[in-house]
């Protein structure tokens, strides 16, 4: 345990400080992705000739590995953290978008009928219907949108020390104290584990009328037929 | 046009193109780190997905071992194995292939599950045998959710081989991090174009092979 905590000074940060960074770093491009992925989502519903192009689209972005959009941004953004940030953000619309597609399409159309009988317009049906009744298949995506973010910020570290914890991979090999990279590989799992854990939080307490039996039986499966295998399908991983 | 200028010097430059380190070897080296990761996760993840998923059971403890295995950095654990264990296979292998089961158990065992159950029943109801309803009812019909798995799998465990280079060892990587060190521009942008164009070969494999195994009947959207 010597040293487990001792960070190298060239880091610029203390423990603490990396974390912060990996978080900003992880959760920021997931958080544009959404801002994007939300009303691009709606456009798919409304549109659906667009969904299979758009569908497209994203699963080749997504598998343009991180290093190389990485090397390429470098020219535009320079060795930056944005540079990090906007991969990052490209891969959590991959997995938003389907994840928020199937979503709202797994509102019934009779619930739908319903809101519009009650005189509401599609601004308030989609965020006081569609939106509510889609919060499990998007947090299902959301999740996996996270995770591997948290994940793929180390890769940073390749191009000039931007990958927050994952810069104490390169300070491990580079004075050989393996427990710096012991370190940074625990401490970034449990990142996201607890993160993981917070969106699980954040769907119990968003669906409150989901049955508990249903949702210990199936992750969301009341809402609607199956989101979140959808999801994981179109999880169309890759860097 | 920058990035169009480099790849150029980089493709037109002849030394690149034979020798030990030359593209057709580093991409073989490539290749060969994806099959056997891809191979040894399919190997681990398939029969357990295909068992838990046909029996219904253990779906829970399934979803916990694939967050938990997500959660894993696969950068991190590269680096941390290669100080353990040194040079060679062992370390690149652990973090591709704990990178690429997740998505291949998770995707196995939903597909099983949500197979359509009348056909099952009909197949039991005829007196098929456990096994024979597994392989030639439930098996065909899941086949397109377990192979768009097995392609998330591959596409990860392509971009994330590339990786491997930054502890010494072989791949398209190698390209790139050799240039970012050496500064040489027209290798970086050259590795990354290999790299990318690999990942989208493998998206088209996985299409052939969808296009050929899948039975019509079930295809049909």
């Amino acid at each position: 345990m010597s040293g487990f905590f001792d960070i190298p000074s060239d880091l610029q940060h203390s423990y603490p400080g990396l974390i912060g960074l990996h978080l900003k770093e992880a959760l920021l491009p997931v958080l544009g992705g959404l801002v994007v992925a939300l009303p691009l989502g709606q456009l798919c519903v409304r549109f659906r000739w667009l969904y299979p192009p758009v569908l497209w689209v994203t699963t080749v972005l997504y598998a343009i590995p991180s290093l190389a959009f990485f090397v390429v941004l470098i020219d535009y953004t320079g060795a930056t953290e944005t540079t990090v940030m906007i991969p990052l953000a490209v891969y959590s619309l991959v997995l938003l978008v389907p994840a928020i597609v199937d979503g709202v399409r797994s509102v019934p159309p009779e619930t739908l009928a319903a809101a519009t009988a009650m005189g509401m317009n599609p601004l308030r049906r989609y965020v006081f219907v569609q939106l509510p009744i889609a919060v499990p298949a998007i947090i299902a995506g959301l999740r996996l949108a996270v995770v591997s973010s948290i994940s793929l910020v180390s890769v940073g570290a390749l191009i000039g020390n931007q990958g927050a914890l994952g810069n104490l991979l390169a300070d491990s090999l580079f004075y050989h104290r393996t427990e710096l990279a012991v370190n940074s590989v625990v401490t970034t799992a449990v990142l996201a584990i607890v993160l993981d854990g917070l969106l699980v939080l954040l769907r119990v307490l968003l669906t409150p009328w989901m049955p508990r039996a249903a949702r210990a039986r199936g992750r969301g499966r009341a809402a609607g037929p199956r989101p979140e295998p959808v999801a994981t399908a179109l999880e169309d991983a890759a860097r | 046009m920058n990035v169009l200028h480099f790849i150029h010097v980089f493709f037109s430059d002849g030394a690149n193109w034979h020798g030990q380190y030359g593209i057709p070897h580093r991409l073989l080296e490539h290749v060969e780190y994806t099959l056997m990761a891809l191979g040894i996760a399919a190997a681990v993840a398939l029969p357990v997905g295909l068992v838990t998923g046909h029996t219904g059971r253990g779906g829970n403890a399934l979803a916990l071992i694939a967050t938990a295995a997500r959660a894993l950095p696969s950068f991190g654990l590269l680096v941390l194995m290669f100080l353990l264990f040194g040079l060679g296979l062992v370390p690149v292998m652990i973090p591709l292939v704990a990178l690429a089961v997740p998505p291949i158990l998770v995707t196995t065992y939903e597909a099983m599950r949500t197979v359509d159950p009348s056909p099952v029943d009909a197949a039991r109801g005829m007196g098929m045998p456990p096994a024979r309803v597994l392989f030639q009812v439930e098996l065909p019909v899941a086949l397109p959710l377990i192979l768009s798995g097995l392609r998330s799998a591959a596409i990860q465990v392509v971009s994330t081989a590339s990786i491997a280079a930054y502890v010494s060892l072989g791949g398209l990587g190698r390209f790139v991090v050799d240039g970012l060190y050496q500064r040489h521009y027209d290798k970086v942008v050259g590795g990354a174009t290999l790299i990318a164009a690999l990942a989208l070969v493998t998206i088209g494999v996985f299409w052939a092979v969808a296009r050929l195994a899948v039975s019509p009947g079930v295809r049909r959207r």
